[in-house]
C-alpha cells in the first residue's frame, strides 16, 4: 500500500534487505538474450518518452503540475501506480506467505476510504486553491512555519526514500539476476534523471501509467498459471491446510484465510494485529495520512485538467487498487504449497535473520553453524534439509519469505516471459524514484527555494531550478543508496521518517481543512511537536523492544502492530495540541479562509453531466465492492 | 492526457506489440523445436505444455496493436 515504505510498515521487507545479500551465492535466474532485448526496449521506450516531452515541458506550470492537463484516468493510473513498488510487490507476496490473506488489509481498509475519502471531500479544497504542493496548502491555511516544517521534512523524507529505492532495486537485482550493485544503481539513477529532468512530473506520471501496465503484463501470469497447477482456488486451500497442520503453528491454520474473524485477540492471528489497530490505526491514521497528505501520490491528482478529473482521479485508482492482491498476495499463498526445492520435495521460505544466521564462508561450508542451526531451530524446516544446510550441501541455500514472488515468475516464466517480469520489477523501482525525485523537486522549488532563498525568479528560471535539483536530488540519492549499503542501521531510520511525520500531518490537514476555528500557531504547533512525539514513541521502542507492549497496548503484540498504534496516538497528540492551541489563540476571520476550509468555501459548479459519469455514483459502486470483498473473506 | 501530443496510451500501445510479438515469437519456435529440446523446456519451467508465450504474446500484441490503432498520433483531436 505504501510503496517502498510498506515494507517498513508491515513486512519489514525493506529493512532485511542487507540481509538477502549475505546468503546467497547463485542467483535466482539467469536471463536469456531475449530477456536482455526486452529489458532494454524498456529503457529506450523511457527515455524515447523523456526527449519527446521535453518540447511540451517549457513553462513551470507544465513542469512541476505537467500542464494539469491530465485525464482522470491518467491521474487515477498514475496515482495508484505511483505507490505500486517493486518492493510493494515483493513484500506484500512475502507477508501473504506469513501471514495469510490478512496482509490484504493493507489493500483494501489501508487504501480504499481513504483514497474515496480524498476524492468526495478533500480534493476540492486542494483543486481550488491551486496549491503546487501539500505544504504549499499549509502556507494557505497556516502560514509560513507550518509549511516549512512539512517541506523541509518531506524533502529530507523523499531524497532519502529515492536513495533507499535505488538501494534496494540493486540488492534485488543482486539477489534475483546477480548484477553488480553499482551497475545497478548507475544505470537506473541516470535513467531516472535523464526522463524526470527532461520532461518533468509529465514524464514521470506517463512512466507510471507505463509502470501500471507492465506490471500486469509481467506479474498476472503467476496467479494464473499458479492457480492452474494447485487445481483452482479449492485446492489451494486445501494444500495450504493439509501443509500448515503439518507445521507446528500458534493459530488456527484457517485463519491464514480470514480478514477479521480472529482480529479480536492478538494471540489468535499469525499477524499478531487487533482488530482495533487495523481500523483505527492502519484504515485511519496511516491510510489517510498517506493517500491524503503525502505530496508524492497527491500531486498526481492535483494534475487533473478540472475538478471533476481530480475528484473522480482517486475514485478510478481504488478501483485498480481493490485488484492488486491478485497479483501481490495470491502469488504468496500459492508459493507456500507450489514451490519446490530442486529433488522436488516442498521448499519452505524463512525469515531474514535465519539466512543470515546460516551465511557460507567463502571456502564453503558455513560461517558459523551454531548460529544458524539455533536459528533453523526455531522455524518448520525439516530435519532433512537443516542437514543439507548445514553441511553447506548445493542447491541446499535457503531463501525468504521475500523472494516467494521471484521464485514463482522464475517458475512459470521462460524466456521472454521472465523478461518481462524483470522488466516489471526495474520499472516499478524506477518510477518510484522518479515520483520520489520529481515531488522533492516541486517542494523544494515551490517551498523552499522560492520563499526563503530566490522570491523574485522568472519563470524559466524556476524551471531551470526544477531540472537542477532533480539532477542534485539524484546525485544525493546515490550518495544516501552508498551510505545506507555502508550502515545498513540507517535503512531502519529512513524509512521510520514516514511513519513519524504521516500522522502528525494527517492531523494538522484534517483540522485545517474541516475546522474554521484551527489557528496559524495551532497548526504549526500541532504538526511538530505531533513529529517529535512520534520520533520519540520510535526511539523508545527501538532501544527498549519491551516498551512495545505498552506502545500497542498488549504483551502479545508484534512489530506490525507499533507502526499503526504509533501512528494512533501521534495523531491524537497532535489533534489535541491543535485543539488547546486553537482554543487558546485567535482565529483568523473566515472571509480569509475561502478555498481552504470546509464551511468557509464556495465551490466552483461542475459541468453538468449524466449519473453514469458522477464521481459519487462510481464512490458507491467502489464502497459496495470494498464491502462484499471484506464479507466473503471475513 | 488531453491536448495534440502523442498520448501515453500510444506508447503503451508500441511497447506492448514489441513485446508481444517477441513472446510470441519466441513461443512459436519453442512449440515447433519441443521435440528437439526433448521434454520440459526451458529447463526448470513449470506446465511448459500450456505454451504460455505463445497465447500471453498474442494477447500482449492484440492489445498493443488495438492501442496504437486507437490512439496513433494525429488521430486524437
Amino acid at each position: 500500500m505504501f510503496g517502498l515504505l510498506t515494507g517498513s510498515i508491515a513486512a519489514g521487507f525493506p529493512c532485511s534487505l542487507p540481509a538477502m545479500l549475505l546468503f546467497n551465492t547463485e542467483p535466482l535466474a539467469h536471463l536469456r538474450s531475449l530477456d536482455v532485448v526486452v529489458i532494454c526496449l524498456y529503457f529506450a521506450m523511457v527515455l524515447w518518452i523523456g526527449f519527446y516531452l521535453k518540447g511540451r515541458t517549457n513553462t513551470s506550470e507544465e513542469f512541476f503540475m505537467a500542464g494539469r492537463e491530465m485525464t482522470a484516468w491518467i491521474a487515477g493510473l498514475s496515482f495508484v501506480s505511483a505507490n505500486l513498488g517493486s518492493l510493494e510487490l515483493m513484500g506484500w507476496a512475502g507477508s501473504a506467505y506469513q501471514y495469510g490473506i490478512l496482509a490484504t488489509h493493507w489493500y483494501w481498509i489501508g487504501a480504499i476510504p481513504a483514497m474515496l475519502f480524498l476524492g468526495l471531500m478533500m480534493m476540492p479544497f486542494y483543486y481550488v486553491c491551486k496549491t503546487h504542493s501539500v505544504p504549499g496548502y499549509l502556507n494557505l491555511r497556516y502560514g509560513e512555519h507550518a509549511r516549512s516544517v512539512a517541506a523541509f521534512a518531506f524533502a529530507v523524507e523523499m531524497i532519502l526514500m529515492s536513495g533507499v529505492n535505488m538501494f534496494a532495486m540493486a540488492v534485488v537485482m543482486k539477489v534475483v539476476l546477480g548484477w553488480d550493485l553499482n551497475f545497478s544503481i548507475i544505470v537506473s539513477s541516470l535513467a531516472v534523471a535523464a526522463y524526470v529532468g527532461l520532461g518533468g512530473l509529465r514524464s514521470a506520471i506517463f512512466n507510471e501509467v507505463l509502470q501500471f501496465v507492465l506490471i500486469w503484463g509481467g506479474a498476472l501470469l503467476v496467479p494464473i498459471l499458479g492457480l492452474v497447477q494447485a487445481g483452482g482456488v479449492g485446492g489451494l486451500k486445501t494444500r495450504i491446510m493439509q501443509n500448515l497442520q503439518t507445521m507446528s503453528s500458534t493459530v488456527a491454520p484457517d485463519s491464514y484465510f480470514h480478514l477479521w474473524r480472529d482480529t479480536g485477540s492478538f494471540a489468535a492471528n499469525p499477524m499478531g494485529v487487533h482488530w482495533t489497530g487495523i481500523v483505527f490505526g492502519l484504515g485511519f491514521v496511516i491510510s489517510f495520512g498517506y493517500w491524503t497528505t503525502d505530496f508524492l501520490v497527491v500531486q498526481r491528482v492535483l494534475a487533473a485538467h478540472n475538478l471533476r478529473a481530480a475528484r473522480m482521479a482517486p475514485i478510478i485508482g481504488s478501483f485498480f487498487k481493490m485488484a492488486v492482491p491478485f497479483i501481490v498476495i495470491l502469488p504468496g499463498l500459492l508459493g507456500l504449497v507450489l514451490l519446490q526445492n530442486p529433488d522436488g520435495s516442498h521448499r519452505q521460505l524463512v525469515g531474514e535473520d535465519v539466512t543470515a544466521a546460516c551465511t557460507r564462508a567463502t571456502a564453503g561450508g558455513l560461517e558459523n553453524s551454531g548460529a544458524c542451526s539455533a536459528a533453523m531451530a526455531k522455524t518448520n524446516l525439516s530435519a532433512d534439509v537443516q542437514q543439507k544446510v548445514l553441511s553447506g550441501a548445493p542447491d541446499s541455500e535457503l531463501h525468504t519469505y521475500n523472494q516467494a514472488l521471484p521464485l514463482m515468475m522464475v517458475r512459470y516464466m521462460g524466456p521472454g516471459l521472465l523478461g518481462l517480469g524483470i522488466t516489471a520489477l526495474i520499472a516499478g523501482f524506477m518510477s518510484g524514484m522518479a515520483g520520489n525525485v520529481s515531488a522533492f523537486s516541486t517542494v523544494w522549488t515551490y517551498d523552499i527555494y522560492k520563499p526563503l532563498i530566490h522570491k523574485t525568479g522568472s519563470d524559466s528560471h524556476y524551471v531551470l531550478v526544477g531540472r537542477l535539483s532533480i539532477l542534485i536530488g539524484v546525485i544525493v540519492s546515490i550518495g544516501a543508496a552508498y551510505l545506507v549499503q555502508q550502515f545498513h542501521g540507517i535503512m531502519d531510520y529512513v524509512q521510520a521518517l514516514f511513519s513519524i511525520f504521516v500522522a502528525p500531518l494527517l492531523a494538522t490537514i484534517l483540522f485545517g481543512m474541516f475546522w474554521k476555528r484551527a489557528t496559524r500557531l495551532a497548526g504549526f504547533l500541532g504538526l511538530l511537536s505531533g513529529i517529535l512525539f512520534s520520533a520519540s514513541l520510535f526511539m523508545w521502542v527501538k532501544f527498549n523492544p519491551a516498551a512495545l507492549a505498552t506502545v500497542a497496548l498488549s504483551p502479545d503484540a508484534k512489530p506490525m502492530a507499533e507502526n499503526v498504534f504509533r501512528a494512533l496516538w501521534a495523531f491524537l497528540f497532535s489533534a489535541i495540541v491543535i485543539v488547546v492551541t486553537s482554543a487558546l489563540t485567535k482565529p483568523r476571520p473566515v472571509a480569509e479562509l475561502d478555498g481552504l476550509v470546509y464551511g468557509a468555501t464556495k465551490l466552483p459548479a461542475e459541468e453538468p453531466a449524466p449519473w453514469y459519469k458522477r464521481e459519487w455514483t462510481w464512490a458507491i459502486v467502489a464502497v459496495v465492492i470494498f464491502a462484499a470483498l471484506n464479507i466473503i473473506f471475513w | 492526457m488531453r491536448g495534440s501530443g502523442i498520448p501515453i496510451w500510444f506508447f503503451i500501445g508500441v511497447l506492448l506489440t514489441a513485446y508481444g510479438a517477441m513472446i510470441f515469437g519466441y513461443g512459436v519456435f519453442e512449440w515447433v523445436n519441443v521435440a528437439h529440446f526433448g521434454g520440459q523446456y526451458p529447463a526448470g519451467v513449470q506446465l511448459t505444455q500450456l505454451h504460455t508465450p505463445v497465447w500471453w504474446g498474442g494477447l500482449l500484441t492484440a492489445l498493443g496493436v488495438l492501442y496504437v490503432v486507437k490512439f496513433r498520433p494525429g488521430r486524437i483531436k
